[in-house]
């Protein structure tokens, strides 16, 4: 299939940035959307251009390492879909693709569509971890958690911190982020001694970031590859809220 | 407490709660006018004869929501502007609806909107006529009161008057369509469980405001257009000069 590929450039996160459109011929439909970028880089090295520069690692939709915004949408249109798990045949020869980094403050441009994301790893290392010695693996059942706690947290768990719940928020909220990983840390029973501490830091951690604010849209969700729930995002409310009045009586 | 994107959020979820509240009580004492003339004298009349502190602490702190609403709106919107500087090529939306996206917008134009119903009845500044008119039907003795009956029906004589209002009240349905849910949301009282069910609640909500307060300036409207007959007046009133 023959592509239009509309792609933004930006040398540094001071350049304003440009679109440059590229055309692209022989696209195979069983190529993923990477493999289409790698292929459109072969062509602008044979042509003496500098490649474009994009996030990937896995490829298995895993890793949270691959971004990019396709007409308009993180990770493209699909649902549960990573980038480099959308195929080239969930587009029609002839189309003209959109690709732009992610877009929010708190992840400025490094080059290309290369976006610094390490406003997350702050939002991480302000509480999302249990600072005990946590030794080998225990054994199983030696610390009892219902099914459906263990179920709910692994969702929560789920999020490979890529950045699309922010690129499709309208205001960059990290809100999903932050509630997911937050979120299954406080529903386990590791969790719980530091749960108040771990809430009030990581939603201070996320202020700090420069992320805008949640307005319920839902966006964010939709967006998500791996589908974390709004449902984090009210108890994280319902955690930061009931965390703020202890800290009162304190 | 209210400090963090979250404590601004909590702001505005309980500022809204006690307007989502306010909202329908008013709907509901508005709606005594369907029942004629002296109830909804006699009613009006107990609320301003009120004992002042709790006339003036309930008028306050009304004030006071709707003040905390729109300042910490106006943070909002301001901050989020700021953590979103470069639109995408392709803006695009694929789960918030028209309500939840227009909020600013909805939002600024009610609060233009109670500005003008607080200069319209309750300072009067709109109609002076409204001074002059005083009445005995449903005062409690024999002093005269507010006739809030002629008042309310003078008012929506102007067209533009009853259809501003009308609309307002439509931006206020959808206003409430996203608010409301949201209010739950914000302060975490809401589940995956729930969520289909408090939007739904929610619409419901919005709609019945919308219906509940339409209704008068639209049946005045259809009684100036002569399709019924239903308030007791002359449909050739004369419509109050503006001041």
């Amino acid at each position: 299939m023959k592509l239009f590929l509309k792609v933004w450039r930006q040398n540094d996160r001071n350049d304003e940035g440009r679109f440059e459109t590229h055309t692209l011929d022989e696209v195979s439909e069983d190529s993923s959307f990477l493999e289409m970028m790698d292929q459109l880089n072969e062509q602008l090295l044979e042509e003496g251009t500098e490649p474009v520069v994009f996030d990937h690692d896995c490829r298995e939709g895993i890793c949270g390492m691959c971004s990019l915004t396709i007409n308009g949408h993180p990770h493209g249109t699909e649902n549960s879909t990573t980038t480099c798990q959308l195929h080239m045949r969930k587009f029609d020869d002839g189309d003209t693709i959109t690709i732009e980094p992610f877009r929010a403050r708190a992840f400025p441009v490094v080059k290309d569509l290369v976006v610094d994301r390490s406003a997350f790893d702050s939002i991480t290392q302000a509480g999302g971890f249990i600072t005990v010695r946590t030794g080998s693996a225990p054994d199983g059942n030696a610390l009892p958690v219902p099914k459906n706690d263990s179920d709910r947290a692994m969702d929560a768990a789920a999020c490979i911190g890529c950045g699309a719940c922010v690129a499709s928020c309208k205001n960059a909220s990290a809100m999903l982020f932050t509630s997911a990983k937050a979120g299954h840390l406080n529903m386990l029973p590791q969790g719980q001694a530091e749960k108040d501490k771990r809430v009030l830091a990581m939603v201070s951690a996320m202020d700090e970031a420069g992320f805008g604010n949640c307005r319920n849209f839902g966006e964010c969700s939709a967006a998500c590859p791996k589908d974390i729930s709004l449902d984090y995002i009210a108890k994280l409310n319902r955690d930061h809220i009931k965390a703020k009045i202890k800290s009162v009586f304190a | 407490m209210f400090t963090s994107s979250l404590g601004k959020k909590y702001l505005m979820a309980l500022s809204g709660l006690v307007l989502i509240g306010f909202v329908f009580v008013h709907m509901a004492g508005n709606l005594q006018i369907l029942m004629g003339q002296e109830k909804i004298n006699a009613y009006a009349h107990a609320l301003q004869s009120l004992p002042m502190p709790i006339l003036w602490g309930s008028r306050l702190f009304l004030l006071a929501a709707v003040i905390v609403h729109a300042v910490t709106a106006y943070q909002l919107v301001k901050e989020n502007r700021r953590a979103r500087p470069h639109s995408n090529y392709i803006e695009t939306t694929k789960k918030a609806g028209l309500a939840s996206l227009r909020m600013g917008l909805t939002g600024s134009i009610l609060l233009a909107f109670i500005i003008f119903h607080l200069l319209h009845f309750t300072i009067r500044l709109i109609y002076p006529e409204y001074d002059k008119m005083m009445t005995m039907v449903g005062s409690p003795d024999s002093d005269k009161i507010h006739d809030v009956y002629t008042m309310v029906i003078a008012g929506f004589q102007h067209t533009w008057v009853s259809v501003f209002y009308v609309v307002a009240m439509f931006l206020l349905c959808g206003h409430l369509a996203h608010g409301v849910s949201s209010a739950f949301q914000s302060l975490g009282i809401r589940s995956e469980n729930w969520r289909a069910k408090l939007e739904l609640a929610a619409k419901a909500y919005a709609w019945v405001i919308f219906a509940g307060f339409s209704i008068v300036p639209l049946l005045v409207l259809a009684q100036n257009w002569g399709m019924i007959k239903f308030f007791n007046f002359s449909s050739g009133m004369e419509p109050l000069a503006l001041n």
